[in-house]
């Protein structure tokens, strides 16, 4: 079996895979990174979205062979020294969630848009999380954590 | 430390933030899949039917794959072959009679997950197939029997004054001969795939203490009954957790009993624990949906808008086997007259089989289809009276006084009216009516609304037979733990239960714990459904904290010190300090079962949704470009989680309207996965106007909540449907409103 070197949560981590491994099998089941959901099989539903080199993935569109020399950061990697990455916040405060079982791919993807737009209208967030579904909030508490954190971060 | 009322400040009323938050942004909630593997276990599988009628012949084992490592289970292995439920027509796995497509015939298990896939390929099924009956229509004729003696799976008949009599038909007939105006209709509306994003999964162990399930469900007590019955185990060697559940909106109430029976089935076979998940197309295509139903309404009235008599008749596809059919039949039924007053009544429901998989508990029970055809018809009567249709639902709307169908007299909590202009006023619905019905471009706009009740808790006398339970216990340093079999499966009953508590016994919020749905451990509050969880077990939860709180607190005034010094002193001197208490509905409700009448529920929660759209006349798509909502809830326990509630419920009520289609060939689906099943995005969900009505029930805790979990399922369909109508001019009586189908009724002509 092929083996792969990668950064995952600032950690170095090598091992050997099967090559028809995806990455959200490898996160989950290898590395016990159970924060990375899946949810449909098909890329839709974007629960199992995580970092790839600084950009945001759904990690059952990849294989885990594709992520060999990159840096990866799932939700559980996203708190930095015990304390809330501001996405994480935003959502907790403002109950952009409901049973959760979206929420790492939401807040994964949500931090991305805040990476490349800081200040999104109401319109790009929505527009943004597309790929991501969720069948609990009605979305109207999701935006309104993302525009939140926007807002906390641009002061 | 807490050391009396005085120090106290509120919370019911606060939108605290999840007590499950935490864990949940930070991915380490374990839900069912992320549990870690248990020593030797076993990935389970299902061989399941390809055809939706059959008998089974035989079951053949590829000779040349190597078995030697896969556990197999067929119905010969299962010691008492039928799910307990409401009856016993539905087996754990099919011996002989294959009654829909997907039913389940062979379990396999194997540590290797891959091996257990290609495993599965080497099953083949010999099935001699039989006639189908796919449709409610054709199960009505009876041609082919495939339940029962006649297709029938229940049957309620509600009457009303001149038709409470022995011949009701001839009686309603003659009284909307009389009717100075007479309206009829027909309103269909179709299955819906609940689409929680977790899909159904468990893990399932035996051991010296008997049989283990953990699992993402709602309801821990059905599968423990289902359990007792297929296994004959004692009570207390029956074990079922609910893992964090990633939503379930009726989806997870009876379908997990049979994940975990296949489950537990392997794993005793096998000897080792089985974890069974399923994956979306599976998911969708075995488990439970929403009924389809069919409507007929007649219905008389004054030429000046004043409703006279309704008769009805529902046609509900309750699926292969009964699961809760009767039930969600009976909330159909309930709910059929809508909001409005009748002098005169028949309903008459019919739950029929066909060879589809079980139609089940979904959001609303029964009541959204029922809400979709009296919701359409009146604005149909609206149309030919030459009425504003919101006029006409004001003119005849029940007010406290008022008797319903089941001959129920409102005498309390009564907010129709309220809900009404509220969200009359906040959408300035009538300056926009008026203005979208001008004439258009490419894009047209309406604006329509829906008004409705939905009753909370069980149905008549269901809660006085069902006698939930559930305890507050007082732990060392004064601190409280609810044990309850109300689940949160992200509804939020974890941080609305702790809020009730944390009130009630006067102590802070973050001395409040939750105890992990166990059967071994918690008593049996009944089901986590019928929006009774905050209504119904939320005010034993609050009288047990009440208790235990005075407890304590006569305590500290005998002999005092701080509210956990009196709380350590009473628990050293008693071992143990709990309130386990059982709930004794309102003395008022009677119900009378056998006629369907009386008090059909304790109270009603009230709502007006108002949908504003947008449709492309070329494309025939829809844009929701808003949604305004009054909703009586009672009391906001938690005012922005209530408003989830509504808004979430809303979004699936618009997906169903809009997008979501299960396509059928034959019995089969063709669309089981998210890819072509449609469910609404960001982009798809429009900007919600929620406003919170709060009329009190006065048996509802913290100061009067009502149970609002499945209401906001019911109006979101009506109200698109009639902002669509609105702008089309088209009639739009069927569902879904998906631009093919609203392209051919254009095309077909219809007008209004």
């Amino acid at each position: 079996m092929p083996a792969i070197s990668l950064k995952v949560n600032q950690r170095a981590v090598t091992a050997e895979v099967e090559p028809r491994t995806l990455l959200v099998e490898f996160l989950r089941e290898h590395l016990s990174l159970t924060g990375v959901h899946v949810g449909c099989d098909t890329s839709q539903c974007g629960a199992c979205t995580v970092f790839v080199d600084g950009v945001s993935v759904k990690s059952c569109t990849m294989l885990a062979m594709e992520a060999d020399g990159a840096e990866v950061t799932t939700i559980e990697g996203l708190a930095q020294g015990g304390k809330l990455h501001p996405m994480q916040q935003a959502f907790h405060e403002h109950h952009g969630l409901q049973c959760g079982f979206c929420t790492p791919g939401m807040v994964i993807s949500s931090a991305d848009l805040l990476k490349r737009n800081p200040r999104p209208t109401e319109g790009q967030v929505r527009e943004w999380l597309e790929g991501n579904i969720c069948r609990c909030t009605g979305y109207h508490n999701i935006v309104k954590a993302v525009l939140a954190c926007a807002e906390g971060s641009a002061k | 430390m807490s050391q009396g009322p005085s120090q106290h400040l509120p919370t019911v009323g606060k939108s605290v933030p999840r007590a499950d938050g935490t864990p949940k942004v930070i991915g380490t909630a374990r839900y069912v899949d992320d549990l870690p593997a248990m020593p030797g276990e076993l990935h389970g599988a299902t061989v399941r039917s390809p055809v939706p009628r059959g008998i089974l012949k035989s079951i053949r084992f590829d000779p040349n794959f190597d078995w030697s490592d896969i556990t197999i289970v067929t119905a010969e292995d299962v010691p008492l072959n039928t799910v307990a439920l409401i009856a016993e027509d539905q087996p754990v796995l099919a011996a002989r009679h294959i009654n829909h497509a997907y039913e389940p015939i062979v379990l396999l298990a194997c540590a290797d997950k891959r091996r257990v896939l290609l495993a599965k390929n080497a099953v083949s099924l010999d099935i001699e197939a039989l006639p189908t009956v796919l449709d409610v229509h054709e199960s009505l004729k009876n041609t082919h029997t495939v339940w029962g003696t006649d297709n029938i799976q229940k049957r309620y008949l509600i009457t009303k004054g001149r038709a409470d009599t022995e011949d009701s038909v001839s009686a309603i007939d003659a009284v909307l001969a009389e009717c100075e105006v007479r309206v009829s209709g027909s309103y269909s509306s179709h299955h819906q795939e609940q689409l929680y994003i977790e899909p159904q999964g468990v893990v399932a162990w035996w051991d010296e203490s008997g049989v283990h399930a953990t699992g993402s469900l709602q309801c821990p007590f059905y599968v423990h009954k289902a359990f007792l019955k297929t296994f004959g185990e004692q009570p207390s060697r029956i074990h079922i957790t609910q893992a964090v559940t990633g939503g379930g909106f009726g989806g997870k109430e009876e379908y997990p009993s049979i994940i975990a029976l296949h489950a537990a089935l392997l794993s005793k076979k096998s000897g080792k624990p089985v974890r069974m998940i399923y994956d979306r197309k599976e998911d969708i295509e075995a488990t439970t949906k929403r009924h389809p139903a069919f409507c007929e309404i007649e219905t008389g009235c004054d030429k000046d808008g004043k409703l006279r008599a309704i008769k009805m008749r529902v046609l509900m596809d309750g699926g292969a086997y009964l699961t809760l059919t009767p039930v969600v039949l009976s909330r159909g039924a309930l709910h059929a007259s809508g909001a409005y007053e009748w002098e005169h009544a028949r309903i008459e429901a019919l739950a029929l089989a066909t060879n589809t998989p079980p139609n089940g508990a979904f959001r609303g029970f029964g009541a959204p289809q029922t809400i979709w055809a009296i919701e359409r018809h009146i604005d149909k009567v609206a149309a030919v009276l030459g009425m504003d249709p919101l006029e006409l639902k004001r003119k005849n709307i029940l007010k406290l006084g008022s008797v319903t169908a089941t001959g129920q007299v409102l005498h309390t909590s009564v907010a129709g009216v309220e809900c009404l202009e509220k969200a009359r006023a906040v959408s300035e619905y009538d300056r926009r009516r008026k203005a979208y019905s001008e004439k258009q471009g490419r894009i047209a706009r309406g604006i329509g609304a829906a008004v409705f009740m939905h009753g909370a808790g069980f149905t008549g006398s269901g809660e006085r037979y069902l006698k939930g339970k559930a305890a507050v216990d007082l732990l060392p340093g004064g601190r409280l733990r609810i044990r309850t079999a109300s689940t949160d499966i992200g509804q939020g009953t974890e941080t609305v239960f702790r809020q009730i508590v944390s009130d009630a016994a006067q102590v802070p919020l973050s001395d409040v714990d939750f105890a992990v749905p166990c059967t071994t451990h918690v008593p049996d509050s009944g089901p986590t459904v019928a929006s009774r969880t905050v209504m119904v077990v939320g005010s034993i939860v609050e009288a047990a904290a009440r208790e235990v709180g005075d407890r304590v607190r006569k305590e500290q005034q005998a002999s005092g010190g701080t509210f956990a010094e009196a709380a350590d002193r009473l628990l050293a001197r008693e071992g143990e300090v709990t309130s386990l208490l059982q709930y004794s509905p309102p003395s008022y409700i009677q119900w009378d079962d056998q006629h369907y009448r009386g008090d059909a529920y304790p109270c009603f929660a009230w709502a007006c949704f108002i949908a504003e759209v947008e449709v492309d006349r070329e494309t025939f798509e829809v844009t929701v470009t808003n949604f305004w909502s009054a909703t009586d809830v009672g009391r906001a326990i938690n005012p922005t989680q209530c408003r989830g509630q509504i808004e979430g419920g809303a979004l699936q009520a618009i997906g169903w309207a809009l997008f979501e289609e299960l396509v059928w060939d034959k019995g089969i689906i063709k669309n089981p996965r998210m890819t072509n099943y449609i469910v609404p995005t960001a982009l798809d969900a429009p900007p919600f106007h929620t406003v919170l009505v709060e009329e009190p029930f006065s048996f509802g805790p913290g100061g009067g909540a009502k149970g609002i979990g499945e209401l906001p399922m019911d109006g979101g369909a009506p109200a698109v449907a009639a902002a669509v109508e609105h702008a089309l001019g088209i009639p739009m009586d069927d569902l879904p409103l998906t631009p093919e189908r609203l392209f051919a009724r254009s095309a077909s002509g219809a007008q209004t």
